[in-house]
């Protein structure tokens, strides 16, 4: 065992490289963070699931994972309950429950990489400008992220899903814009610290462009929160997205959304009380195999957030003091 | 102190200022099809033509005159087309644009029940959060710890709108019990009133309880290794003692910066709860007033919202500096 991690150690040595950046993190969970790395499985497993619920985007219409499509309607079978044909049931107009669930799946995971994509973009561009240059700008966008931040999110989403009416891409820039002004606060104050550091006075001052110090220097060194926040607001924007289409104001119906899918099922409560079941359930399992993680990656990447247990916070020092508390 | 109050106070005036114009111009983006809607429905009772109509009608919600007037128009700095001042700073939030009622007075009549729900909220945060986090982060890495942390991330996983359905659902199938449907004034019908506030103020306590107990556990595994704790063990001091007196007190400050920033989270997530279990709190009247487009209403509520949200934010920054020095110095 101690040989065989030496000799990786000698052979990346020699070739005088360190594994890649994301390569290290994914050895680095599995190997350090169990919890994590089940979070890391179920997150692999919307992919998939959302991925080949059907092949059709593939031009192969008879492949596929859901047994029927989302919007077949069974006639003679309105709320059936579980069977070995309906997995899950039938919902209120004699569609097949599961396959709606797994059609769910791609619209979680569209809503979720759609968001956090559109997020982390404006929270780069408002983050890098507003801590890079400072000053009266950074006081003048701060404060209208301020302003922002005021307003309780579900309100905001509301009254503009509310204007704009339902529907996927509204509901993605709405949520994605949201996301990207909140969460440009972390990304400043990671841009400020970083900024602080000699080397970025060093390529200052050999006269290197500000566009190339932000995009150069400063991009590289906030990687860590960046892909935080990225993970994180996934599981938020799919939790959110899911609260809105319970109201009513974000996927419309004949997609399978699967807060609109708790929605419905409320109405066919005493018939068929198993069908708010299970799009919970898979919401739940969901957001908590991104939180896992997330709280992981937040481990492993930026100990600063979480009371010093990572790696780079000295262990040596604690240990002794950790003792002394459990006494 | 006083210099970083008074900073402090002048930066929530320019974020009020911009909170008033994000609100107007979620007014504002009235989309044609209503004005459209409004036209029609008046044109069916009057004989004047379709033109004249759309203008009363623009005139009517005061879309004849440029933007920036309309703006201050409705913050009350600018007198209205009758030369008087009635605007948010003489706290006139405008009327319904389907009914004669008054916005202010509306939200004024549903803020208790909004009220109600968000202290029944916190108070079960609280009593789940404190002790779970607490034992989480005295007994680190025990089979306790382990149950604490999962339980938190259960509450933060589990969607509270799913689990309010689910009360709604299965009680209903299996005792025949339903919530009540009708709205008791807690003046009126205490214990009806209660029993309807519980379910949905503890759901979403649940909900708000994970982060705390999370960053209770975090902050007190962070004071527990200080110096002054082995201090206080090398005392002879018994666990009690040490945990409650000289471990809890110095990390329930930025406890209270977490629950003051979950505000936001708790007020939406009392949209959901109003709706599902029929109480008639700010969050219905958002919805109401969203399916009824009355844009009016719906730029009222955000407005007074966000203006309770950045009070509640100025008084937590308040309480931080005031029990840690180090923040008003900075």
């Amino acid at each position: 065992m101690a040989e065989g991690i030496k000799e990786v150690d000698l052979g990346t040595l020699a070739k005088g490289k360190r594994l890649p950046f994301l390569v290290d993190v994914l050895v680095r969970l599995v190997r350090e963070k169990p919890l994590g790395t089940v979070g890391a499985v179920i997150v692999l497993l919307l992919l998939l699931v959302g991925i080949f619920a059907d092949l059709s985007w593939l031009g192969l219409p008879n492949i596929s994972l859901a047994p029927y499509g989302y919007n077949d309607v069974w006639v003679g079978a309105k709320t059936a309950p579980p069977s070995a044909q309906f997995w899950m049931g039938t919902d209120n107009v004699g569609r097949d429950e599961l396959s709606r669930i797994i059609y769910g799946a791609r619209i979680s995971m569209f809503v979720g990489l759609g968001v956090s994509t559109i997020g982390i973009i404006l929270n780069v561009i408002i983050g890098l400008v507003s801590g890079f240059v400072g000053g009266k700008t950074d006081l003048i966008i701060q404060r209208f992220v301020d302003a922002w931040m005021c307003f309780p999110g579900i309100f905001i989403i509301l009254t503009i899903m509310g204007i704009l009416g339902p529907g996927v891409l509204q509901m993605i820039i709405v949520l994605g814009v949201l996301y990207g002004i909140t969460g440009s606060r972390t990304i400043r104050s990671a841009v400020i610290s970083v900024k602080q550091n000699v080397y970025i006075e060093a390529v200052r001052s050999i006269g290197c462009p500000v566009w190339r110090i932000m995009l150069r220097h400063i991009l590289p060194n906030i990687m860590a929160p960046l892909i935080i926040i990225f993970t994180v607001s996934i599981g938020g924007a799919i939790l959110v997205e899911s609260q809105i289409s319970f109201l009513g104001y974000g996927i419309p119906p004949p997609f399978p959304s699967w807060g609109g899918m708790i929605s419905q099922a409320r109405l066919d409560m005493l018939s068929a009380p198993w069908l708010a079941l299970w799009p919970g359930l898979a919401l739940a399992f969901v957001v908590y195999g991104i939180n896992m993680f997330g709280d992981a990656l937040r481990d492993l990447l930026d100990p600063r957030l979480r009371g010093g247990l990572g790696r780079y916070s000295g262990t040596k020092k604690k240990m002794p003091k950790q003792k002394a508390a459990k006494k | 102190m006083q210099a970083y109050i008074i900073r402090r106070f002048m930066l929530i005036f320019i974020t009020l200022f911009l909170v008033t114009i994000i609100a107007f111009l979620s007014v504002r983006f009235i989309p044609g099809s209503l004005i459209d809607l409004m036209v029609a429905d008046r044109y069916r009772e009057s004989t004047i033509s379709s033109e004249e109509m759309l203008a009363s009608v623009k005139e009517q919600l005061g879309l004849d005159v440029p933007v920036w007037e309309q703006y201050v128009r409705w913050l009350g700095a600018w007198p209205q087309k009758d030369g008087s001042f009635s605007g948010v700073l003489e706290g006139d939030l405008g009327k319904s644009l389907w009914t004669a009622r008054i916005t202010r007075d509306e939200i004024l009549q549903r803020v208790p029940i909004s009220l109600e729900l968000g202290i029944i909220a916190i108070i079960t945060a609280l009593l789940v959060a404190f002790p779970i986090g607490i034992y989480s982060a005295i007994r680190q890495d025990t089979m306790g710890d382990y149950l604490g942390r999962s339980f938190a991330i259960l509450c933060i996983a589990v969607p509270g709108f799913w689990l309010a359905t689910m009360t709604y659902i299965y009680p209903a199938k299996w005792f025949n019990w339903t919530p009540a449907v009708i709205y008791y004034p807690i003046t009126e019908n205490f214990w009806a009133n209660l029993g309807q506030f519980i379910i949905p103020g503890v759901l979403m306590g649940m909900a708000m309880s994970g982060t705390t107990m999370r960053m209770t556990r975090t902050m007190m595994l962070e004071v527990l290794r200080q110096d002054y704790i082995r201090t206080a063990w090398s005392k002879g001091l018994r666990e009690r003692v040490v945990v409650v007196k000289h471990a809890l007190k110095n990390a329930l400050i930025p406890i209270v910066t977490i629950i003051g920033l979950q505000l936001p989270v708790l007020i939406g997530g009392s949209v959901i709860m109003e709706q599902i279990f029929v109480l008639p709190g700010m969050g219905r009247l958002m919805l109401d007033a969203l399916s009824a487009r009355d844009y009016p209403v719906v730029s009222g509520v955000n407005l007074v919202m966000a203006t309770v949200i950045l009070l509640a934010n100025f008084l937590v920054d308040m309480t931080y500096a005031w029990l840690d020095p180090r923040i008003r110095y900075r």
